[in-house]
């Protein structure tokens, strides 16, 4: 009956698993060196690759998942940024410890998802999209004009001066010195952004094969036959709501923590877009696809940023087309392309292709 | 087992069951026909619970089946085949025959009914691997029905379950139905195909607009005049 299992390891030659993963490791420590060769720019920017991967992993669970498509998934990101913001900044002359805020924005993220997810429970597709891209609105407005009559969000201008991640007293923000070797600030996030990142993609797998995962599929692909199966299909997705929003609520806070600084700017409509769009350019519901997504869509537009100028002078010798026009134009293309020669994702499940190329015949 | 007392359904200011009143007794087949749009399938998807009708109750075992949620009816012992099949399509024949024990704990138990369903449908042996959605229609209401079968029910609510299907599939899936029902099954019926119904069954009500007018054992029903001309079509 298993012999269908076609789940191949991936990255992983010949008969030996860990020289993979040893493999992978060492890419991985590697990483934040190799970026730091190009300055620290590089650096932050394979942090916010990461970052991206923890949000499009938590989306990956609601969309992906339990198939509820959710245009406002910034939302949670944005309420973990602004606790963390207003409980570890002078705003307030708060300085509470990450490993409270972290987990109280988690959980007031978790919150807000049941919050979207009940009155929502009876819509699909369509119409599901609508409520929760208003919802995403309705909270970043909220950001922006909660500084009056009582100032909680300073409005437009955002929360600045952020503490950064502290552990006694070793800062996330400075440089330290360590066996020898140097880490700069971006650098030290870098390795706890890999951390939970590796948190998330084991919570994903080993949600997708259990009971909740199953019953998240059969939701997704038949309420009502799931409802004749006894499964509680109201607190089956407002699971998925709340599980999904806890993980943007933690990358709402690191991404605070990081940049120093939050304004309700980045939590705007083309953020969840974004994060959406490297779900389904990945490849929904299977994990390696969506980091895909993520590493692409955040590296991309930068390699773009920084590889149109030299190129255009070196094909043209001077500048023709204003690189950040270009930049977005190429980025939009590639979408199109992507979706257009593989409908479902770069890297789909092997049963998502399955099926894909059955539906075709 | 099954009592239903004044049910009434109604969408939107129009009452599509009118309070009707009917029973299916431990161990019997009941068939429940009527022209499309009689209101049978509302009584059905009353009864398990997928609408919330605006009065009457609904009796099962002594047990008022309108306080539950609809995922707790599975654990009572009644299972629904819903209308136009509704299987999982992106599952393979078996994750949807599983998916049906979703209640269910006991991994031995489930294992072995597995494979008594499939010992009933050998069709669905061959297809096991099949995704769902690319089966034939025929054999998609069979996985419907397998899978209703996966939860152990004591009480099997049938949706239409002809309906859309070549006839020879129709009489493939009856012969199923029955093969069900001669081993103890308490089955419901609704069907549109009121002669293959009331022909496996032992009693049956007809319903129309939202009313049951009518009431017998199923052999009279097929001799009755009025059944004859209005459903029959002699």
């Amino acid at each position: 009956m298993n012999g269908h299992l076609k789940r191949r390891p991936v990255l992983i030659p010949g008969q030996r698993p860990w020289l993979g993963f040893l493999l992978l490791a060492a890419v991985l420590v590697a990483v934040p060196f190799v970026a730091a060769l190009g300055g620290q720019a590089w650096v932050r920017i394979a942090n916010f690759s990461i970052l991206y991967i923890f949000l499009a992993l938590g989306l990956n669970i609601v969309v992906g998942y339990a198939g509820l498509l959710d245009l406002g998934y910034v939302a949670f990101y944005a309420v973990g940024a602004y606790t963390y913001a207003l409980l570890a900044s002078p705003h307030f002359g708060i300085h509470l410890p990450f490993w409270v805020i972290l987990p109280l924005g988690a959980g007031l993220a978790c919150i807000f998802g049941v919050l979207l997810g009940a009155p929502t429970l009876k819509l699909r597709g369509d119409y599901l999209a609508i409520v929760t891209l208003g919802f995403g609105e309705i909270v970043r407005i909220f950001m922006n004009n909660l500084n009056a009559p009582i100032n909680v969000t300073n409005g437009a201008q955002g929360i600045t001066l952020i503490d950064p991640i502290r552990i006694g007293d070793f800062s996330f923000a400075q440089t330290s010195t360590f066996l020898g070797v140097s880490f700069s600030g971006p650098q030290k996030y870098y390795f706890l952004l890999v951390a939970l990142a590796l948190l998330v993609i084991v919570v994903n797998m080993r949600l997708q094969d259990s009971r909740i995962g199953r019953a998240w599929q059969a939701i997704r692909e038949d309420e009502v036959a799931a409802k004749a199966c006894g499964i509680n299909t109201r607190n089956i997705k407002l699971l998925a709501f709340a599980m999904g929003a806890s993980f943007g609520g933690i990358a709402g806070g690191v991404f605070s923590a990081m940049q120093g600084f939050v304004s309700p700017e980045s939590f705007s409509l083309m953020e969840s877009i974004t994060i959406l769009a490297m779900v389904v350019l990945g490849g929904m519901g299977h994990i390696p696809g969506v980091i895909l997504g993520a590493v692409l869509l955040t590296g991309l537009p930068e390699a773009l940023r920084y590889g149109i100028e030299p190129l255009q002078r070196g094909l043209f010798g001077r500048m023709i087309i204003d690189p950040e026009s270009l930049r977005m134009l190429i980025f939009g293309l590639a979408l199109v392309l992507v979706m257009r020669f593989r409908p479902a994702g770069l890297w789909p499940s092997s049963q998502r292709r399955r099926e894909l190329a059955e539906s075709a015949d | 087992m099954l009592e239903v007392n004044g049910l009434r359904v109604s969408y939107g200011g129009i009452q599509a069951v009118r309070g009707i009143t009917f029973h299916v007794n431990e161990g019997e087949m009941v068939a429940l026909i009527g022209a499309n749009g009689a209101g049978k399938s509302s009584t059905l998807r009353a009864l398990s619970r997928l609408l919330d009708p605006i009065g009457g109750s609904v009796r099962y075992r002594g047990k008022e089946l309108l306080a539950l949620p609809p995922h707790r009816l599975v654990g009572e012992g009644i299972a629904l085949v819903p209308e136009g099949r509704g299987v999982f399509p992106r599952m393979s024949s078996l994750e949807n025959l599983r998916m049906g024990a979703y209640a269910r704990n006991n991994k031995t138990e489930i294992e072995n009914d597995l494979e008594q369903v499939l010992v009933h449908f050998p069709r669905l042996k061959e297809r096991a691997q099949q995704l769902a959605g690319t089966l034939s229609g025929g054999e998609q209401q069979m996985l419907a029905i397998g899978r209703a079968m996966m939860s152990k029910p004591r009480l099997l609510l049938l949706d239409e379950p002809s309906m859309g299907l070549a006839p020879i599939m129709v009489q493939k899936i009856f012969e199923v139905i029955c093969a069900v029902a001669s081993e103890g099954m308490t089955i419901l019926l609704v069907e549109q195909n009121a002669k293959l119904a009331l022909e496996v069954s032992q009693r049956g009500y007809v319903m129309e607009s939202g009313e049951i007018t009518l009431t017998n054992e199923s052999k009279a029903l097929l001799t009755d005049p009025k059944v004859r001309a209005s459903y029959l079509g002699e």
